[in-house]
């Protein structure tokens, strides 16, 4: 083409070309500091947290961790009574989100019908996508006094008596309180690990179910021997994703925890879990101890969550990547 | 046959209880959708939008200053967010599919989108309140924009990655440089899942709380100031339904349930136009 064109033309093309190539490249560098901006924010809240944290740090040590003291006025902190009711609050959204999660993404994938599936669905991500605070100004409103009046008194008697779980039930049922946290926790995670679930469920190939339908299993058998197994990994990572959301829930637990500072055995007792600790406190604290030991918990909640969301990613990324046997 | 029935009845019972597990979460949703209408439609009045919110103690009043205020951050957050998400996600898409880097990005937007957002706030605080003299709006929209960063970046990836690679390779077959094939026509493309994305950002900000305790804090007075400390409805909501004044917890049920219908109306439109554009 060039041995053709006159020279005039090739000398404007040639610098019709060069100007591209720096267009090109002005883009590529712009694109990349943007995406470079995203990656710096984490490791800036990473480095931000761990200088304000520092003071606390070096004033009591590792053993700010696992001491159960704060007392504001004497400046003595310990993040243990927080660490404590983050884990316990989410850990009973789990034993309730995750069967009922089960339960849904069992019935959107296998027995709805079709024309409902799309609906239903989608229902299940509305409740995902109500902002925390409402979560929490229904629990402490509405759900709080109804389950103080009409479950609480009834799940003690029925269990106060029974050895090793019967303490969780003691005490007077006042609503707000560790149980009730979890309890309104579990329904904002339930449809994120739904519909985990339910993405990873409609990996498994046809074949594979209709064999097994095909040799006369039953619904239940399918989905517990064949769809169970085959998303493992997915389904591990989607409770993994509930639990990182809620170990990080701020206002929905604020609401109906009781924010009381100290480890009661009982989970009618009022608790206080590291966000709602920071929600309550950050805007009033005084400078020094108490504000660098507030963001020393923001530190270690970061770092749990961080770690429980990044074995989530890959374990959903090997469950839904999976083709085929 | 006693092996059968007992097949066939766990398989009925298994059944059963997954459709009572979709019937407890269809009836939460109501539960809350009916609590919010009950207890706030009472609450929103021409005065709801038109008065400030009232002094301790004070009758009436409304959450006009709040209103502003939310609209007005989450408005600087939007305008924020979406070129940075946008160019980011098309670095992702387009430039980054095979790098280290890219990966790494894609990662910790990845954590970004789950992570606990109070402590978003926390790092705002002290990158930006702390060091620049106080509480203010464009804090609160800064800590916002950190949150729905990450969601404009993914969805923007994930519908550049839609676009098929001969739409790309005809561009640059005609002669064209690379940021116009993105600009001119991969992003043009997937338009309305972009705009999907962006939606999905304001949702998500819209009700967030936490992040805007430490930094847009709250204003009793009507401010259009994003120097100053702002009014927004969600910290109003929290502050108000722990009070104990009666018309302050009905204006915290008002804005609550505005709240929760401009982010259901949103994610909806959202949806919408995502399916109209993804069944043409």
């Amino acid at each position: 083409m060039s041995e053709v064109a006159p020279p005039e033309a090739v000398d404007l093309h040639a610098a019709r070309v060069k100007v591209f190539k720096l267009q090109d490249t002005v883009f590529h560098q712009v694109t990349l500091v943007f995406a470079f901006i995203v990656l710096a924010a984490l490791v800036g809240i990473l480095v931000s947290l761990a200088i304000e944290a520092m003071p606390v740090l070096r004033q009591f040590g590792a053993p700010f961790l696992w001491t159960d003291v704060w007392n504001v006025p004497e400046e003595r902190f310990g993040a243990l009574a927080a660490i404590y009711g983050t884990v316990v609050t989410s850990v009973i959204a789990l034993v309730i989100a995750v069967p009922v999660s089960f339960g849904i993404a069992l019935f959107l994938t296998e027995t709805c019908p079709v024309w409902l599936r799309r609906p239903l669905g989608t229902a299940i991500e509305m409740l995902a996508g109500v902002p925390s605070i409402i979560y929490g100004i229904w629990g402490l409103f509405v759900f709080a006094p109804l389950f103080s009046k009409h479950v609480q008194p009834y799940l003690q008697s029925a269990l106060g008596d029974v050895p090793v779980i019967g303490g969780w039930f003691a005490g007077p049922p006042i609503g707000v309180g560790i149980l009730t946290a979890g309890i309104v926790l579990s329904l904002m995670v339930i449809p994120f690990v739904a519909s985990v679930m339910r993405d990873v469920f409609e990996t498994v190939p046809a074949p594979l179910k209709e064999s097994a339908y095909g040799v006369g299993c039953t619904t239940w058998e399918v989905v517990t021997n064949v769809v169970l197994p085959y998303t493992r990994v997915g389904v591990i990572g989607g409770i993994m994703l509930g639990l990182g959301r809620a170990l990080g829930e701020t206002m929905a637990v604020t609401f109906v925890i009781g924010n009381a500072n100290r480890i009661v055995g009982s989970l009618y007792a009022p608790g206080t879990s590291i966000a709602s600790t920071l929600a309550n406190e950050f805007g009033e604290a005084d400078p020094g101890l108490h504000i660098s030991s507030l963001f020393a918990l923001g530190l270690v909640l970061f770092i749990i969550t961080f770690i429980v969301l990044a074995i989530s990613r890959w374990l959903i990324r090997r469950g839904t990547a999976k083709q085929g046997i | 046959m006693d092996l059968y029935a007992r097949r066939i009845l766990t398989n009925r019972v298994g059944i059963a209880l997954s459709m009572v597990a979709m019937a407890f979460g269809l009836a939460a949703l109501m539960w809350i959708l009916w609590t919010l209408f009950y207890n706030g439609f009472s609450a929103l009045s021409w005065d709801f939008f038109t008065q400030d919110t009232p002094a301790p103690g004070s009758e009436g009043g409304g959450l006009r200053n709040a209103i502003v205020g939310t609209l007005m951050i989450v408005g600087v957050t939007t305008l924020v967010s979406t070129p940075i998400g946008i160019l980011a996600g098309i670095y992702l898409a387009e430039f980054g599919t095979t790098s280290r880097f890219a990966a790494a990005t894609r990662f910790v937007t990845d954590i970004m989108l789950s992570a606990p957002s109070i402590v978003v706030g926390l790092f705002v605080y002290a990158l930006a309140v702390a060091t620049l003299g106080g509480f203010s709006g464009w804090a609160g929209s800064l800590a916002l924009s950190l949150i729905a960063i990450p969601v404009v970046v993914r969805t923007t990836e994930n519908m550049l990655l839609l676009v098929p690679s001969s739409l790309r390779e005809a561009a640059f077959a005609v002669g064209a440089p690379r940021w116009k094939v993105s600009l001119s026509i991969t992003l043009r493309a997937v338009k309305a899942g972009v705009v999907t994305g962006i939606l999905l950002a304001i949702a998500r900000v819209l009700g967030e709380t936490a992040p805007l305790l430490f930094t847009a804090l709250n204003n009793q007075f009507y401010s259009t100031n994003m120097s100053q400390p702002m009014g927004n409805l969600p910290v109003v909501i929290f502050q108000f339904a722990m009070s104990p004044y009666d018309n302050w917890v009905s204006l915290a049920w008002g804005g609550a349930l505005l709240i929760a219908l401009l982010v259901l109306g949103i994610n909806v439109v959202a949806r919408v136009l995502f399916r109209k554009k993804s069944s043409d």
